[in-house]
């Protein structure tokens, strides 16, 4: 267990060495970074100066170690853009996206759960038609068209809900905080609902599936037999066992909520991570670009770590695997 | 995640037989005539068996007509600058009160025709749809072929850099790659351009999907005797590999190829509703999706419903034909 944390572990290092390095480089050579952060009427004395202070006048290794102390301690320089230090226009950003994210995910476990048992045990009720229907549609259409379909009939034709926007925030310490305002949770909905729709079609399919699955098999078959109800045997054994993959995947798909929060966070307006990320590319704004690469592979290799490391709990047979016996 | 587990094992077990099965003897009755032979095969019966499949291809065949008849077809030219009048702008559909019958679906904000604009704008999408997909074959097979058949370095050097990326969903890759084309070719002209860097950018985000199944299928062929003849007589690896093996891994390519076509135009209309694709000059379905929800709450819903509804059709049918592709070249379903 151990070797294959560490084995895990220094692969996910080289991961993010690689990411860096291909940060570093956008950073580095991509546009000249004074020319980026200077106006027109600077001297070319000043200029070089500037140049010498950042120290692009460096080795290119060294820059790149410079790079990579400045990454450890979030330091990711100005945004060409805003100039604010990117650090802060993240930590600004951060909950939003965060807030979103997670109320997109619980949303899609809390309907697609239930949904996935039902369609796997009622396999050809007419709900179950319905609800795979909707699902085949929520997997095929674009995000941004689900997104502007509920603004048309909820904010514009109904104008129940708002369009865009966190509403009102509460400061709470450092986090920004849109769930304690009647109006934050307003706001959140739509944008919730487009988000997690796609997980919560995903999250249907595969409890179905997995349902099928562990419902042919012997133990249930046992159970049933020895006259248990139909309650204990859907809910107590074959759910309970699906759960693992189900876990596994919502896990993977958490760093895809974040890359599709991009889109949603475009279409809703939501001041979070992803419309940053999408003003830094319209804006060419290489630091904030660089910075969001860096965050999102951090968090993409660590969820990846963590459900190795769940998997190897659950499953021993990995552990084999894990000894490096494979090749 | 699963979907793939279930392709591999799908591949797994088509490779194993094809060649076992057409070695029988061979019928003594007279050769039935090609089209016979392919209107009684497996493939056009499960075809004509499901209904949706069948409206789906007559669906995407009426698109892909409408599209690529565009100059024909539609009634105003949107790329010609000189033809509109921003009088004309903002119309309603002709069914509505306002409405006028030259402009059947409405006008945008710049007085474009709607129906000749979706017809412009769909052939834009499928072409950078077909045109990406193309890139990622290209890119994927060739880094298939190199991993599975060299191996050693090679194979875990590629695989890497295919793991890294696969940690990273396509959409993020494709953003990132578009983003820094326009931060090398910011003093350029960019809308020129747009075309190629979108084609480029969407085709390297999928091309380790490509990749991943070229590679196991070669391990797999690698080993079998026509191509350790091949090598016995003394043929170069570089012919070996894009002469002998790759026809025989082509067709697990063109299944993931088809259910990609409805992915990259998915991607295509993404980036361009996020403003970092097609030009508004030259509109695509997603530039003009994002062109009409600036009017959605002025009431203008006419210039996001029609590209939004041709969009949603499009991407349903290249699908759903994708879908029916995957199960009916899969033996295990049958």
């Amino acid at each position: 267990m151990l070797a294959f944390a560490i084995r895990r572990l220094f692969e996910a290092a080289i991961v993010m060495l690689t990411v860096a390095l291909l940060a570093f480089v956008l950073f580095r050579f991509v546009g000249d970074p004074v020319n980026q952060m200077v106006g027109q009427d600077t001297s070319i004395e000043d200029r070089l100066r500037l140049r010498e202070e950042l120290g692009l006048n460096d080795p290119v290794p060294v820059q790149f170690a410079r790079f990579l102390a400045g990454a450890a301690r979030f330091d990711f320089g100005i945004s060409y853009q805003m100039k604010q230090p990117v650090t802060a226009i993240i930590a600004e950003r951060a909950p939003a996206t965060i807030e979103l994210a997670l109320t997109a995910a619980l949303f899609a476990v809390s309907l697609g759960i239930p949904m996935g048992v039902y369609t796997g045990i009622h396999r050809d009720s007419w709900l179950s038609k319905v609800f795979l229907t909707v699902s085949l549609i929520g997997v095929s259409l674009p995000t941004f068209l689900i997104g502007i379909f509920l603004i048309y009939v909820f904010a514009v034709k109904l104008g129940v809900l708002p369009s865009f926007g966190r509403g009102e925030v509460v400061r709470l310490g450092f986090w920004n905080t849109g769930l304690l305002t009647a109006s934050g949770l307003k706001a959140l909905i739509l944008p919730a609902i487009t988000l997690g729709l796609f997980q919560m079609t995903l999250v249907t399919r595969l409890v179905r599936a997995e349902m099928l699955e562990v419902l042919r098999t012997d133990y249930i078959k046992f159970a049933r037999a020895r006259g248990l109800t139909q309650g204990a045997i859907n809910f107590g054994h074959a759910l309970k066992n699906t759960l693992v993959p189900v876990i596994t995947v919502i896990g993977l798909q958490l760093g895809a909520v974040i890359a599709f929060a991009i889109i949603t966070e475009t279409v809703f307006q939501w001041p979070g991570m992803g419309l940053m990320f999408i003003q830094a590319v319209q804006n060419a704004d290489i630091p904030v670009m660089a910075a969001y690469l860096l965050l999102v592979a951090f968090l993409f290799v660590l969820i990846n770590f963590l459900v190795d490391l769940i998997y190897v709990r659950v499953d021993p047979r990995i552990r084999i695997y894990g000894r490096g016996a494979h090749d | 995640m699963i979907e793939d587990a279930a392709d591999k094992l799908a591949l797994a077990r088509e490779t194993g037989s094809p060649e076992a099965s057409s070695a029988g003897p061979r019928p003594r009755a007279p050769a039935p005539s090609r089209w016979r032979r392919w209107r009684d095969s497996d493939l056009v019966y499960s075809f004509l068996r499901s209904k949706l499949v069948v409206l789906a291809a007559i669906v995407t065949v009426l698109l892909v007509g409408a599209a690529f008849l565009a100059p024909v077809i539609a009634p105003h030219n949107p790329y010609d600058l000189k033809s509109l009048s921003l009088l004309d702008s903002n119309l309603p559909p002709m069914w509505e009160q306002g409405g006028e019958a030259s402009y059947p679906l409405g006008t945008d904000d710049q007085g474009r025709d709607i129906l000749s604009t979706i017809l412009y704008g769909t052939r834009a999408s499928i072409l950078i749809g077909i045109a990406s997909v193309l890139v990622a074959v290209a890119i994927g097979v060739s880094a298939g072929l190199c991993a599975g058949y060299v191996g050693g370095r090679m194979d875990a050097f590629i695989m890497r850099i295919a793991d890294v990326q696969l940690t990273f969903p396509a959409i993020l890759t494709a953003l990132l790659i578009d983003g820094v084309a326009i931060a090398i070719f910011k003093n350029y002209d960019l809308d020129a351009a747009k075309f190629t860097i979108l084609v480029i950018a969407i085709g390297l985000s999928f091309w380790v999907q490509y990749a991943r199944t070229v590679r196991g299928v070669t391990l797999v062929e690698r080993n079998k005797e026509y191509v350790q003849a091949a090598r016995l007589i003394g043929i170069g690896s570089f012919k070996i590999m894009f002469q002998h093996i790759l026809p025989n891994v082509l067709s697990p390519v063109l299944v993931i190829a088809t259910i990609n076509l409805a992915l990259a135009i998915i991607t295509e209309a993404t980036l361009s509703f996020l403003g970092v694709g097609l030009p508004a000059t030259e509109p695509s379905l997603g530039t003009m999706i994002q062109i009409g929800n600036r009017y959605l709450f002025s009431g203008s819903w006419w210039m996001v419903a029609f590209p939004g509804l041709t969009l949603a059709v499009l991407a349903l049918a290249v699908n759903l034909l994708g879908d029916w592709l995957r199960d009916a070249l899969n033996p295990k379903l049958r």
